[in-house]
C-alpha cells in the first residue's frame, strides 16, 4: 500500500517486511474471518495455531493467562500483541504464581518462551513451574474440589465449560490443544516437557558484563539490552513475519519479572525524586511497538507498591494494555477480618483495553478476592456464609504451601452476613508467620513454589 | 462520527467551523472514542488530515473507523489521510539509525529533547499542494494522546511549543482546525501532566471532558461529558457556555442523556 507517511520511509527491511506480514495476517489487530478485507487465505491458518482462539467480540487472537478463570475476567484471554501487567502482592508471594501459570501454559501449548529476570536464572525459573493437570485422575479430583465448597447456585454461576482432552504426556509438541489449563503447584512440571520446549532467558547479571557498543539514550542498560534481545528473538525467529519459509507460525510468550525493580538498575522504587524517571515508560512504549508488530503476548510482574511516585504508575498504567493488582492479606488487618477469613487476597482489574472497539469486556463483579487451596487457586467475589467449606482448606502449616489453580466465583460483598460466622479461622492465614517478618523485598525470593 | 454528539457540538461535516482548536480530555475513564469520532466527522468533511497516532496501531483505527463509516485505507491511499503510526515508528527509530531525521527522534536522545523533527513532519503532511486543485477543504491535525510524548521523556515546555507551533501553522495559517487529546491524571500529583493540560486548556475552543461516574463503575451510564465552548483569544466579561450529558457507548455509536436520565432508569 502507497505509504504516505514519511515515517514509512525511514523504516528499514524490518518495516517492509512487517508491511507484508500484515498484508499476510501476521499482525495481530487484524479482523479474522471470511469478511476480512484485502487479506488472502491465510485467515484460518492462524486460528490454526495451538493454544489461541479468536476472540468472540472483536476477532482478536487470544492466548489463555495459564489461568482459566482470569481468560474469563480478561474477556476471552489476553490478545496476542498486548501487554499483562501485574501489580505484585506486598511480599510477591502470589505474582510469582501467576507468571510461573503464563509460561507453563506456553510450554503445554507448544509455544515459544522467553523469560527474562534480573533476579532469578530463567532456567531455574523454568524447573519451578506448576505441573498441568492433564489426565482423567487429576479431573477428578479437580470435580470433587469444586462440589465440595460451592453451593449449586454459585455452580451455575461458575460453570467453566472446558473439555479436557486426553493426550499423552510425552507427546513433543502441543501437549493439548486445549485452551486453558489447570495446574497444580504442588508438583513441578516434567522434564520432558521443559526439554521439548523452545525457550530463550534472559539474565541480567549475565548479559550486562558483555560489552555491547550501546548508544546513549535516557533507559537504562539493562532496559536497552532486553529490547534488544527481543527484538532479535522476533526477528530472527520470524514472528514478525519476515521469514516466509517458516510453515508453521507459533506465538512468543514474553514473561519479565520485576521490571521496574532496583536489580534492573532502575531506582524509581528506592527513591522519590528518580533520577531517569522515563526510562520504564519508554521501555514499556518501545515493548508495546514490538509486540504490536509480532505474533507475541507478554506479562510483566512490577512492585508498583515500592514506587514513591504516583505519577509513574499512572503512566505505567496508560502505557499497559491489561493491569491486574494483586493485594495479599498477610500482615495487613484485613487478616483477621472475619469477612476475608476465607481467602488470602484481593485481585482487581485495574485495566482493560479497549481494542479494535468503541468498548471492552468489563466483568460486572468488581469485588474480586482470591484464594489458595490444594488444588485450586479461586478467584471469588466474597463468598456468602453458608457456603460449605472443604475440609482440606489450608488447614494447618504446610511445608508446600501454594498448590493452585485459579477458579473463578461469584459472590456479593455483604457485610450484615458476618455474623452468622462462628469460625474464625485465622490459622489459615496464619499458614506462613514466617512471610511477616520477611518485609524486605528480597527476601521474597526465598519462598518459591 | 456519532450524530447525537453532533447535534450537542450544533456541527456537522458540511459546515463545520475552521481555525479552533479542540481540546479533548479524559479523568478516570477512557476517552478515545472522541478521537474516533473526530476522525471520522473530519475524513468525512473531505478535510486533509493528518494523525499523530501515538497510543494504538493503525489497524485498531482503522477497524473502529469502518464501525463508523469511514475506510482509513482508502483515505491514506487517496492521500487525503497522512497517518504517523507511533508504535512501530518508536521501534524503527529505537533500533535502526535514520539517516534523515525522523519525527520520533528524540527517542534515540539522552535528555528531553524538542519535538522540532514532529512539528516539521506535520507542517509537511498539511501543507498545501501547488498547482493541483484543491481536492480538500482544510488541514486537520488530530493527536492521540499528548500525554504519551510526556511519558517518553519530552518535557511539558517542550510539548507546548509544539503545540504552539502547530496551532500558528494549522489553525491560523493555514485556517485549519486541530483535535488533541490529553489524559488529565485527576488526583495524582503529575505536575508535568497537569502543566500541559492547563496551558491546552487555555489555547483552546472548544473543551470535551469525558469524565468517570463519581459514583464508581455503572453498566448502563459510562461516563459524563462535558462541553466547554470557550473564546481564548478575545477577553469576555460573559461566562463561556457549558453542558454536561452523560453517555454510554455502544458497539457502533454513544447515546447521549441528560445527567440521571438514562433510558436504563427511566
Amino acid at each position: 500500500m502507497a505509504a504516505v507517511a514519511s515515517c514509512g520511509s525511514g523504516a528499514g527491511s524490518t518495516g517492509s517486511a512487517v508491511a507484508t506480514a500484515s498484508k499476510s495476517n501476521v499482525t495481530s489487530f487484524q479482523k479474522r474471518g471470511p469478511r476480512a478485507s484485502g487479506t488472502n487465505d491465510s485467515g484460518p491458518r492462524l486460528v490454526s495455531i495451538a493454544g489461541t482462539r479468536p476472540s468472540v467480540r472483536n476477532g482478536q487472537l487470544l492466548v489463555s493467562t495459564g489461568l482459566p478463570a482470569l481468560d474469563q475476567l480478561l474477556g476471552g484471554g489476553l490478545a496476542i500483541g498486548t501487554v499483562l501487567l501485574i501489580e505484585e502482592d506486598k511480599y510477591n508471594i502470589y505474582s510469582p504464581l501467576l507468571f510461573k501459570c503464563f509460561l507453563a501454559e506456553g510450554i503445554v501449548n507448544g509455544h515459544t518462551l522467553l523469560v527474562a529476570s534480573a533476579k532469578e536464572d530463567p532456567a531455574n525459573i523454568l524447573q519451578e513451574l506448576p505441573a498441568p493437570l492433564l489426565d482423567d485422575n487429576s479431573k477428578k479430583e479437580f470435580d470433587e474440589d469444586v462440589y465440595n465448597h460451592k453451593t449449586p447456585e454459585s455452580n451455575i454461576k461458575m460453570k467453566i465449560a472446558w473439555r479436557y482432552q486426553l493426550l499423552p504426556k510425552m507427546e513433543i509438541g502441543p501437549v493439548s490443544s486445549r485452551f486453558g489449563h489447570y495446574y497444580d503447584a504442588s508438583k513441578r512440571i516434567p522434564q520432558e516437557l521443559i526439554e521439548a520446549s523452545n525457550w530463550h532467558g534472559f539474565f541480567l547479571p549475565e548479559k550486562i558484563s558483555s560489552t555491547l557498543k550501546v548508544e546513549p539514550c535516557s533507559l537504562t542498560p539493562g532496559y536497552i539490552k532486553l529490547l534488544q534481545f527481543i527484538q532479535n528473538i522476533i526477528s530472527e525467529e520470524g514472528f514478525d513475519g519476515s521469514n516466509p519459509q517458516k510453515k508453521q507460525r507459533n506465538v512468543l510468550r514474553i514473561g519479565i519479572q520485576n521490571l521496574g525493580s532496583p536489580l534492573w538498575g532502575d531506582d524509581i522504587c528506592c527513591a522519590e525524586n528518580v533520577s531517569n524517571s522515563h526510562s520504564l515508560t519508554k521501555f514499556l512504549y518501545v515493548l508495546r511497538g514490538l509486540l504490536r508488530t509480532s505474533l507475541s503476548a507478554c506479562i510483566i510482574t512490577m512492585p508498583t507498591h515500592l514506587i514513591q511516585n504516583k505519577a509513574i504508575i499512572a503512566r505505567v498504567t496508560n502505557l499497559s494494555d491489561i493491569v491486574i493488582g494483586l493485594e495479599s492479606f498477610i500482615g495487613s488487618e484485613r487478616e483477621t477480618n472475619p469477612l476475608y477469613k476465607d481467602y488470602h487476597g484481593l485481585i482487581h482489574i485495574r485495566q482493560i483495553p479497549r481494542l479494535n472497539n468503541l468498548i471492552c469486556d468489563e466483568s460486572d463483579v468488581k469485588d474480586l478476592a482470591f484464594k489458595l487451596k490444594r488444588k485450586l487457586f479461586t478467584i471469588e467475589a466474597e463468598v456468602q456464609k453458608g457456603v460449605s467449606r472443604a475440609t482440606f482448606l489450608l488447614d494447618g502449616p504446610r511445608k508446600k504451601l501454594f498448590p493452585c489453580l485459579f477458579q473463578l466465583l461469584e459472590v456479593a460483598c455483604i457485610p450484615w452476613l458476618m455474623a452468622s460466622s462462628s469460625i474464625f479461622k485465622a490459622s489459615n492465614i496464619g499458614l506462613s508467620p514466617s512471610y511477616v517478618t520477611n518485609s524486605e523485598f528480597f527476601s521474597a525470593s526465598l519462598f518459591h513454589f | 462520527m456519532f450524530v447525537e454528539l453532533n447535534n450537542l457540538l450544533n456541527t456537522n461535516p458540511d459546515r463545520a467551523e475552521q481555525g479552533k482548536l479542540t481540546l479533548l480530555c479524559d479523568a478516570k475513564t477512557d476517552g478515545s472514542f472522541l478521537v474516533h469520532h473526530f476522525l471520522s466527522f473530519y475524513l468525512k468533511a473531505n478535510c486533509k488530515v493528518c494523525f499523530v497516532a501515538l497510543f494504538q496501531s493503525f489497524s485498531h483505527y482503522n477497524i473502529v473507523g469502518q464501525k463508523l463509516g469511514v475506510n482509513l485505507t482508502v483515505a491514506r491511499e487517496r492521500g487525503q489521510l497522512v497517518f504517523l503510526e507511533g508504535l512501530k515508528s518508536a521501534v524503527d527509530v529505537f533500533f535502526q539509525t535514520q539517516e534523515e531525521p525522523h519525527p520520533l527522534q528524540f527517542l534515540r536522545e539522552a535528555n528531553a529533547g524538542n519535538l522540532k523533527p514532529l512539528f516539521e513532519f506535520v507542517r509537511e503532511a498539511l501543507k498545501p499542494v501547488d498547482g493541483g486543485e484543491a481536492r480538500w477543504t482544510y488541514p486537520v491535525l488530530l493527536v492521540d494522546d499528548l500525554s504519551v510524548l510526556l511519558s517518553l521523556g519530552v518535557g511539558a515546555v517542550a510539548v507546548l511549543d509544539f503545540i504552539h507551533y502547530c496551532r500558528a501553522t494549522v489553525c491560523w495559517e493555514l485556517k485549519g482546525n486541530m483535535v488533541i487529546l490529553v489524559h488529565d491524571s485527576g488526583d495524582v500529583e503529575d505536575e508535568e501532566n497537569d502543566i500541559l493540560l492547563n496551558g491546552v486548556s487555555h489555547q483552546s475552543h472548544l473543551i470535551l471532558r469525558a469524565e468517570g461516574l463519581a459514583t464508581g463503575f455503572c453498566r448502563d451510564v459510562h461516563g459524563q461529558l462535558r462541553i466547554l465552548w470557550r473564546r481564548p483569544s478575545q477577553p469576555t466579561a460573559q461566562r463561556d457556555q457549558s453542558l454536561t450529558y452523560q453517555y454510554k457507548i455502544q458497539d457502533k455509536s454513544v447515546s447521549f442523556f441528560a445527567k440521571g436520565m438514562s433510558p436504563a432508569v427511566l
